[in-house]
């Protein structure tokens, strides 16, 4: 579906202020970063500063934390099992280190974990590699060019796009392992975009003071899944156990985790694994559709991990922000929700309303681009109407070709350029209409440096942790996030069950310990959690199965 | 709620057939966007809904036309009469083989998948590809020897089978392409020779003191070192330097 004759229109006032706006860049010019206190008082606009999208949980180690009403509803909620139901002296596998989720940490962290020697399980809900991992595009950040950048400057940006409000210690970590990541994703195979004498480009992301920013097309994301589940795919001790989300962790009698509920999706047995350790890497919570958001996330990313952790008693941390990735396509309407890179910006692309005018630099934090575009739509009444009543403001994607010469956006962009093109629409000439999506769950479980959680043998990696982001989380730091915990956390699972680990008899008691919170609380019996699947069933379609039985949002 | 959607439009309906039964549903949706619509509920067929993780292969027909058509469930948007259904899994050999060991020569390629010679060049898996890669002419190439060739032709691969699927040869392509890749990144394209300067770098320790004051900085401190923290201008080349090279 091209552009209307109404939208073409449009289209014309962006291009009357485009040349003007190029040859301000060329001159090195720019519109005006904001001050930090100029920044708070952008975020108002922000969704995560509605304190009626919040409420204090009841229950659990986090009690009184406000957050949003989604994660409260299926942090505060039953199990989808009864735990006397489940017949804990029946183990259907056994294993060293069981990893909860397929995705970047998930493998990276079985990668390392089989290395070190230990036999490994990744169970997941969907299949292998079905993760945010896969979807994320622009690139990864690593320090590696020493003459202009380094760990100290990766760390400050992170910490300032968080709002400084990181933990220190992660963020250490992160940036100074990221060199070593790369190497390894290069000696892996990864296709790196690279000058031919081998020196990787490297651009600047929203938040960057130095140009980090390394990629593989506009698929970053998707060539690391496919490169590291090839790797993992060549391991005897790596073993993938498919369509079988867990449930519950299960402890043992010292207080370890020692393993997990799974429900396979198919056959809808529920069933057990045994582990030494286990490292939960479940991702993030797209799905659950914040504040009402449209979203970029995996079908998958329902925080289930969040559930499985803070019944076991794990704190969650940050979790009162999500992110919100300025631009999310509105147009067409079938591509609604679908990520635009940010490496659109950061190759030189406004962002500009009905008028051609910009209002934000287009390399401002995420969350402060989105509280600007939010403005532009929702208060200035700037923004660009659909034919299906979507409004949304331009990236002007066509200036990528003016400043860095013809054809670098089909060289740079190929996988949104062919999408757009099936649609009919060519963006290395049309700009295109974008509105803040829901994409990262910059909070999480709380875990240390070393990927330890409050629980002994239970470990945490990915987006389904908080901390490494603070309140924001940068382009190009998730990826890094997920690779770096994860192989981490796989190395720490390899030497936890071989120094620390016990054997002991299993119990789901702190779920019936959980369940006593949430009778004392009065949290309605329907309300289930892990969510598993969001639910996309017309309600006109579930009043008619007259005969079905839901639990939460599965039948 | 924050929302930018102003108002509904009246939705047309019309007649897709999925599996071959038909089901009403509006017309802008996408075939998967559409089944769901109709009361299906995904657990395989589905993925990222964003067109890059290759779970929601489907292929078919329009009416009165013999083609076979493809694409994805999630980017494809339904058509009046649609005859169609999702491929979600094609069973595919994939060898194993230990990485390490590997050369960069095309007769690794020949000794993990002989079966690559069976190619008839038939040109159906090039046909099916939903993304538009040259699948069969990226098989010429490697059977040629251009591991390079191969890799770039086949970047945009989602490995959702189709191909596979379609194979008069019983060829697994994508599995092959996805070695070639991994051979030309780490094999043949050069290394990048700063990353081992930086790792090089942090392991002598040559950061540690910038970090860990900057990690004991009071917050007011911090704050004030971000605001103005010298910024890398957008439009420099490769050779840009810092002023301040304290921390560097």
């Amino acid at each position: 579906m091209s552009y209307t004759p109404e939208l073409k229109e449009l289209i014309k006032v962006v291009e009357q202020t485009r040349s003007e706006r190029v040859a301000l860049k060329k001159r090195g010019g720019e519109f005006p970063m904001m001050s930090l206190q100029e920044r708070e008082r952008m975020l108002t606009y922000h969704p995560d500063y509605k304190e009626e999208g919040r409420r204090a949980l009841k229950v659990g180690s986090s009690k009184g934390y406000r957050v949003a009403h989604e994660f409260a509803d299926i942090l505060e909620a039953w199990s989808r099992v009864k735990p006397e139901q489940v017949d804990l002296s029946s183990v259907a596998m056994e294993t060293d280190v069981l990893i909860i989720g397929g995705g970047g940490a998930g493998t990276s962290a079985a990668l390392l974990a089989a290395q070190n020697g230990a036999k490994v399980i990744i169970a997941t809900k969907l299949r292998h590699g079905d993760a945010n991992t896969m979807m994320a595009e622009g690139g990864i950040q690593a320090a590696t060019k020493i003459e202009k950048d380094s760990p100290y400057y990766h760390y400050l940006d992170a910490m300032g796009g968080g709002h400084f409000k990181g933990d220190p210690d992660l963020v250490y970590t992160m940036a100074t392992q990221a060199p070593s990541v790369i190497k390894w994703l290069e000696e892996l195979g990864m296709m790196f975009d690279k000058f031919p004498d081998g020196r990787m480009k490297s651009i600047h992301g929203g938040g960057t003071s130095r140009k980090r920013m390394l990629s593989a097309g506009d698929i970053t994301g998707a060539e690391i899944m496919r490169t590291i589940r090839d790797e993992a795919r060549n391991h005897q001790d790596i073993n993938v156990v498919e369509f079988s989300p867990v449930v519950e962790l299960i402890l043992n009698e010292h207080g370890q985790c020692a393993g997990a509920l799974l429900y396979n999706l198919e056959t809808e047995e529920y069933f057990i694994i045994k582990s030494k350790a286990t490292i939960l890497a479940t991702g993030g919570c797209g799905r659950l559709h914040v504040q009402g958001f449209m979203t970029t996330n995996h079908y998958g990313a329902t925080a289930d991990g969040l559930v499985l952790g803070y019944r076991a008693g794990v704190e969650v941390t940050l979790l009162h922000t999500v992110q919100y990735h300025p631009t999310g396509a509105v147009f067409p309407e079938q591509a609604e929700g679908l990520l635009i890179t940010e490496k659109f910006r950061g190759a030189g692309a406004n962002l500009v309303n009905i008028k051609g005018l910009q209002f934000v630099n287009e390399r401002e934090p995420r969350d402060i681009e989105s509280s600007c575009c939010i403005r532009e739509c929702l208060e200035r009444g700037l923004g660009v109407t659909t034919p299906t009543g979507r409004v949304g403001v331009w990236l002007d994607s066509p200036m990528i070709d003016m400043l860095s010469g013809e054809g670098t956006v089909q060289h740079e962009f190929p996988g949104k350029y062919i999408l757009f093109k099936r649609y009919g629409i060519d963006i290395a000439k049309e700009p295109m209409l974008i509105y803040p999506t829901l994409h990262y769950q910059n909070g999480g479980l709380k875990i240390t440096a070393d990927c330890r959680t409050s629980v002994p043998g239970l470990f945490g990696a990915g987006e389904v942790t908080g901390g490494v982001h603070g309140e924001n989380r940068l382009m190009g730091n998730s990826l890094l996030d997920v690779l770096v915990f994860g192989r981490i956390a796989g190395e720490n699972a390899a030497v936890y069950i071989r120094e620390t680990a016990k054997d002991g008899r299993l119990t789901l008691e702190h779920v019936t310990a959980f369940h006593k919170q949430l009778e004392a609380a009065g949290v309605p019996k329907d309300r289930v959690s892990p969510m598993l699947l969001p639910d996309y069933t017309d309600p006109e379609v579930r009043k008619r199965q007259l005969t079905s039985h839901y639990i939460g949002t599965l039948r | 709620m924050t929302t930018n959607v102003t108002r509904e439009k009246k939705i047309k309906m019309i007649p897709i057939f999925v599996m071959g039964k038909r089901y009403e549903v509006p017309e802008t949706l996408t075939i998967m966007k559409a089944m769901e619509y109709a009361g299906f509920k995904f657990i395989r067929g589905c993925g990222c809904r964003g067109g890059i993780c290759g779970a929601c292969a489907t292929v078919y027909r329009k009416a009165g036309d013999y083609k076979l058509y493809s694409g994805l469930a999630c980017q494809t948007v339904v058509e009046p009469n649609m005859y169609l259904t999702q491929i979600p899994f094609y069973p595919a050999n994939r060898a194993v083989f230990d990485f390490s060991k590997i050369k960069p020569e095309p007769e690794e390629i020949f000794k993990l998948y002989p079966e690559i010679f069976r190619c008839v060049a038939c040109n159906s898996c090039t046909k099916v590809c939903p993304m538009d890669v040259e699948v069969m002419d990226m098989i010429a190439q490697l059977k040629r020897g251009d591991i390079a060739k191969a890799a770039e032709m086949s970047f945009s691969c989602i490995q959702c089978g189709l191909c596979a699927s379609r194979c008069m040869g019983e060829l697994p392509q994508y599995h092959i392409a996805q070695l070639a890749r991994r051979i030309y990144g780490s094999l043949i394209a050069l290394r990048a020779k700063h990353l081992q300067e930086a790792m090089q770098a942090i392991v002598s320790g040559r950061y540690e003191e910038c970090l860990r004051t900057l990690m004991n900085t009071p917050d007011a401190d911090l704050r004030k070192i971000y605001q103005e923290r010298e910024m890398e201008p957008e439009m420099t080349g490769e050779d840009w330097t810092p002023k301040d090279k304290k921390c560097l």
